[in-house]
């Protein structure tokens, strides 16, 4: 199969529904003449025109809002939010219109809006560029989240996004844009929600990671090996919704879990995911429920600093020899 | 003013007349016990809602306020479904979920009523944006407040309609009063139309208690989005006669001001002007009241005996697609 970056594989999943469908368009700050901050949507202002790939106004509010509007009359807008951390300038339209909007009127409104945003922490862009805002929004009902860790899933994971009838919050991770993988070609090709990817099978451990922490896991899985530590890795693929059944039989398989993100510990996704472990599948587990994820401080500056602050392999791989003391 | 004639202003008579009735049987059911929530009423600016919505065509689409009672009949809400959900009724327009902050109908192009100040603004220039794209000749008024002009999602909205010339109708209706605080105390100018200058649309300042000057104000500004002129806002002056929401001790209001709004109250004044410039008989003007109340009168009998939720109901329509369970 041929390989291409994630980067690209979102642009296609984009290139290709917008020839699909007409009522597909791009909006954001700087998607069209610029292609996007982070080059994401390079040279599609050129093939669709201005008309549906639109440059805005730095209006976060007026974007998502704007979506909104666009979706209930019929629209399945794409709208970009350059960075995850000014998702919460659109707080109101994200959580009390978009995400609402179906429920409050009685299951009438449809809201095919998808929000594409980028998360996670680039190296030294400090606390204001650097947040990782899956779980301010899981508490949301009526939001799906969505973190794709590979270029396929990226592609396939956007496509069930642009044909589904629900708003969705798509994170895509800064420092996964230049990823290269095998990527389908087939324009059909779609990835469902709720259906979490066993990327490596082992007996010992599960580690269900999320987003960037996917690749990060397999690499403590790779190291874990040679120390004769056989480790699962599950990616979760849609926070919202979640494949419960999925990460439930990992663990009953192997009955250690670690739970790993790049959001702050406190409160993260890995808080939901070990409730829901530790009420549905408690009489799996050998140990505790251990989460990694960043330190419970704003992201800062200083490289050292940040290093320190954010998750690593090596803090995984910490977190599994945990669980035999003997390896400590 | 125009040559109306007969059969016209008696309807416009009838329209607010309904407006004010609804009000007023909506605060008598809600002392009663049949509507459990809030109740922002709009008595005193039944002119706005039904002079503005007189000049739209059932396509074109409105989003609507907390105080949007009057919007939605204007807009062809049926009185039956209204009570129903203010009732909290399974056959209320939002199925018991939304209440009076929240009725949408999506035929009628009433995208929603909202429980945020200014919180619709956004959807209606995606709406009109949507138009605008399709090159549809369709348009959207978004209804606030005075109050709403002091939001960021007002001057964010209207930002990118001025910067798009989107077919869209900002529709101040300014009752000198945000929540408890006078709007002089709020921003500093009184009349709002002004704000539109730094848009670069115009900026319209009209009678709100006078339906006709508000039709023929709103009909110009819908001709001019039509012909892709671009937005227009327009301030309709008004009052508001009651609290902010029923059961508000009105301790901040200027005393003197409601009785010098009272003898310019819309549905006296307008009835007079029917007997005096139209020569309608009181017989045939009372004809009219008649038929409204008959009309109310069955939806309240409707909404009393219409079917209470059952509890497993709060489930549906949070989502189209829930995944198999999983979105929970």
């Amino acid at each position: 199969m041929r390989e291409i970056s994630y980067s690209e594989a979102i642009r296609e999943a984009m290139c290709e529904e917008m020839r699909r469908d007409a009522s597909v368009f791009l909006m954001g700050e700087d998607v069209g003449v610029f292609g996007g901050v982070w080059g994401v949507s390079h040279d599609m202002l050129q093939e669709f025109g201005e008309e549906r790939v639109l440059d805005t106004p730095i209006s976060e509010i007026a974007i998502v809002g704007a979506g909104l509007g666009a979706a209930l009359v019929g629209m399945r807008p794409i709208v970009e939010i350059m960075f995850g951390d000014f998702l919460m300038c659109a707080g109101d339209q994200i959580v009390n219109q978009v995400a609402k909007a179906r429920f409050m009127s009685g299951g009438k409104a449809s809201v095919p809006l998808t929000i594409r945003v980028t998360s996670g922490a680039p190296g030294s862009a400090a606390a204001q560029h650097s947040q990782s805002p899956e779980s301010w929004f899981m508490n949301i009902p009526g939001l799906k989240i969505v973190v794709p860790a590979t270029p396929a899933d990226a592609k396939g994971l956007l496509k069930t996004a642009l044909r589904g009838e629900d708003p969705v919050i798509f994170l895509e991770h800064k420092m996964l844009y230049g990823e290269v993988g095998p990527v389908p070609e087939d324009p059909d090709f779609m990835v469902p929600f709720g259906e979490a990817n066993i990327l490596r099978s082992g007996k010992d451990l599960t580690i269900i990671a999320v987003g960037i922490m996917v690749k990060k896991a397999l690499e403590a899985a790779a190291q874990l090996e040679k120390e004769s530590i056989d480790a699962e890795v599950v990616d979760v693929r849609t926070l919202v919704p979640l494949d419960k059944p999925t990460l439930i039989a990992s663990v009953a398989r192997t009955g250690r879990v670690i739970v790993a993100h790049e959001a702050h510990v406190r409160s993260g996704p890995g808080a939901e995911i070990a409730a829901m472990l530790a009420e549905e599948a408690i009489e799996y587990l050998d140990g505790p429920i251990v989460r990694v994820g960043a330190k419970n401080v704003p992201l800062p500056y200083s490289p050292v600093l940040e290093q320190f602050v954010l998750p690593g392999v090596a803090d995984i791989v910490r977190a599994a020899r945990s669980f035999w003391p003997a390896h400590t | 003013m125009a040559n109306y004639k007969k059969f016209f202003v008696l309807d416009v008579y009838r329209r607010i007349y309904l407006v004010r009735e609804f009000e007023l049987r909506a605060i008598e059911e809600r002392r009663r016990g049949l509507i459990p929530g809030f109740i922002h009423s709009c008595v005193g600016e039944e002119a706005t809602a039904v002079g503005a919505c007189l000049a739209l065509h059932q396509d074109d689409v409105i989003t609507s306020t907390h105080r949007g009672h009057g919007h939605l009949l204007a807009k062809g809400g049926d009185p039956k479904y209204m009570m129903a959900e203010l009732a909290a009724r399974s056959s209320g327009y939002c199925k018991g979920r939304g209440g009076s902050l929240h009725i949408a109908d999506f035929d009628l192009g009433i995208l929603g009523a909202n429980g945020i100040v200014g919180g619709g603004i956004p959807a209606a220039v995606g709406a009109a944006l949507a138009f605008s794209l399709r090159k549809e000749k369709r348009v959207a008024l978004s209804f606030f407040g005075d109050g709403a002009t002091n939001q960021g999602s007002f001057h964010e909205a209207a930002n990118m309609a001025g910067l798009w010339k989107l077919p869209v109708i900002f529709f101040c209706e300014n009752n000198l009063y945000g929540e408890g605080t006078p709007q002089s105390k709020q921003a500093p100018l009184c009349d709002l139309a002004k704000r539109a200058e730094s848009f670069c649309f115009p900026g319209v300042i009209v009678d709100g208690n006078d339906p006709l000057a508000v039709y023929e104000a709103t009909r110009e500004a819908v001709e001019r989005a039509r012909a892709g002129e671009g937005p227009t806002f327009i301030e309709g002056k008004t009052y508001r006669f009651r609290g902010h929401y029923e059961g508000d001790p009105q301790v901040y209001r200027i005393p003197g001001e409601l009785e010098e709004w009272q003898a310019r109250d819309p549905i006296p004044t307008f009835r007079q002007r029917l007997i005096e410039q139209w020569s309608i008989a009181e017989d045939e003007i009372k004809q009219v009241e008649d038929s409204v109340q008959q009309q109310l009168n069955e939806a309240v009998a409707y909404a009393s005996s219409a079917p209470i939720p059952q509890e497993e109901e709060a489930l549906e329509g949070v989502y189209a697609d829930i995944h198999g369970g999983k979105v929970f």
